[in-house]
């Protein structure tokens, strides 16, 4: 494990001082009502046999997060996750995970700043997490004809997700950047780059979600009202 | 696996920023790093004070210098960022070395730089004096809500499972001549993401009905030491950030 996070710092992770106090505030008071929010529905979708699915996920998405692909000499990604928890645990959840994930490797693995942690929330797991859940839900009746459709439906989804969260970093520097580099220059920079983490997060997320679709079809938040019913309670009466 | 779940990032020694209790620390950590970001940048002389106070903290908490600066590699990849905004920022330029530099670009790139490896030195301080339950404890008593507790507490036990079972699935790969390079790795991580996933939430199922079976009930029980936060172990985590918050002041005083 050791030696490795070094990496994951590539992909979104903002230092402190990329953008000024307000804005962090500002990003800050957006992330804290959506957990505030996420956590009040959470409860609903939480119960003995999710939670240890929903930390399962959480663990997956942070040990996930370092193993990473070269994408271009000096650059690597890394899966950031919001469309696979929002597939496999809803998106209550699955801002939950995406947001602890983050407090953890701010917190215990310097990954992150402290300050930035408003940014890198309202990026990855409101901006993440939301779209993420959104294509694949709006993508649902591709997803429910089988497994081609279901990979389709991960990918796009995991693809965008990953876009637009680099957007809203985009914007973010847009409202108070503090560097000099013009607009344009970060606009290019960011969306270019995760455009082609996209795709990899996007393969990553099809294979877990076929994978766990295939073997326990009970355990997929998007199809949860759509496959065997009855399995599902099995699973449930079992822990 | 049932060892102290350690993080890479921890140092275990027994100093009296060691024994602060975690949610002392988690907030002056915290505060800390608003007050770095809070300094207005062209304030210069004051990040020197910064280091001096992040000094007496290592030297409390008996960290070597070196232990904290080759960790501090994690922030290398800002710095390759940050060398760029000089060449490309916008006017009004000045010259220097025969290129010509965006003076903006260059005040940006200060900024990230030093407040950037500021808050990464924190974090660092932190992550060195605070064990992973001790994070968790302090969380919770920070009242972060019982499901994040219960949710992050799962996930660090998950993350061995998860580490364990790579481990042995990659041992199995490279045992049948699997030699990846590049971009090739990607198609065999992702096809192995899968079963990783099914494999540890296996693992992951036993782990959880075990811990219910030794009485877990969702939240981290209190065994360590670090006990509620007494007057006098606010007033000690607090006082490096007293002084920060005099430089983040005085830094608006001179600018």
């Amino acid at each position: 494990m050791s030696g490795s996070t070094h990496d994951s710092v590539v992909a979104m992770h903002m230092s402190d001082g990329l953008v000024n106090a307000p804005t962090s505030l500002l990003f800050g008071a957006v992330a804290l009502v959506w957990l505030v929010l996420a956590a009040l529905r959470a409860r609903a979708d939480l119960d003995d046999r999710t939670a240890p699915m929903a930390g399962l996920v959480t663990a997956f998405v942070f040990a996930v997060q370092m193993i990473n692909f070269p994408i271009l000499p000096g650059a690597s990604g890394h899966l950031l996750g919001g469309a696979l928890v929002a597939i496999l645990v809803g998106p209550w959840v699955g801002t939950l995970c995406i947001a602890i994930v983050l407090v953890v490797q701010a917190l215990l693995f310097a990954d992150g700043g402290l300050t930035a942690l408003g940014t890198n929330i309202t990026n990855m797991a409101l901006i993440g997490v939301v779209v993420g859940y959104g294509v694949a839900l709006a993508l649902r009746p591709l997803a429910r004809r089988g497994k081609g459709g279901l990979a389709a439906t991960a990918f796009v989804a995991a693809f965008l997700n990953t876009v637009v969260a680099a957007l809203g970093f985009v914007v973010e520097y847009a409202i108070g950047g503090s560097g000099g580099a013009s607009l344009g220059t970060v606009f290019g920079l960011m969306v270019g780059l995760h455009a082609l983490i996209g795709i990899g997060e996007g393969v990553i997320t099809a294979a877990t979600v076929t994978a766990v679709a295939a073997v326990r079809p009970d355990l997929v938040y998007l199809l949860r009202h759509e496959r065997r019913p009855l399995l599902r309670r099995a699973a449930g009466a079992a822990s | 696996m049932g060892a102290g779940h350690a993080h890479p990032l921890h140092l275990p020694r027994d100093s009296a920023v060691h024994r602060l209790p975690p949610q002392v620390k988690i907030v002056a950590a915290f505060l800390g790093v608003v007050c770095v970001v809070a300094t207005p940048r062209e304030a210069f002389i004051v990040f020197a004070g910064y280091p001096l106070v992040l000094g007496a903290v290592w030297w409390a908490a008996r960290i070597p210098l070196g232990w904290i600066l080759r960790r501090a590699v994690i922030e290398l990849p800002f710095v390759v960022l940050a060398v760029l905004l000089p060449l490309t920022g916008p006017d009004p330029r000045i010259e220097w070395l025969g290129m010509s530099l965006s003076e903006p670009g260059l005040l940006g790139a200060w900024n990230i730089l030093v407040k950037g490896t500021l808050g990464v030195l924190t974090s660092l301080t932190l992550a060195a004096t605070t064990s992973m339950r001790d994070l968790l404890v302090g969380l919770q008593r920070l009242r972060a809500p019982a499901l994040v507790t219960t949710i992050a507490t799962l996930m660090l036990r998950y993350v061995d499972v998860i580490v364990a079972e790579a481990g042995r699935m990659r041992l199995a790969r490279i045992s049948r001549g699997h030699d990846p390079r590049f971009l090739w790795q990607a198609g065999a991580t992702a096809r192995g993401v899968g079963a990783l996933f099914v494999r540890s939430y296996e693992r992951g199922e036993r782990v959880h009905l075990a811990m219910l079976s030794r009485g877990w009930s969702g939240t981290m029980p209190v065994l360590s030491t670090a006990g509620l936060a007494t007057r006098r172990a606010w007033m000690v985590g607090l006082a490096p950030v007293a002084v920060a918050a005099v430089l983040a002041g005085s830094g608006w005083v001179i600018v």
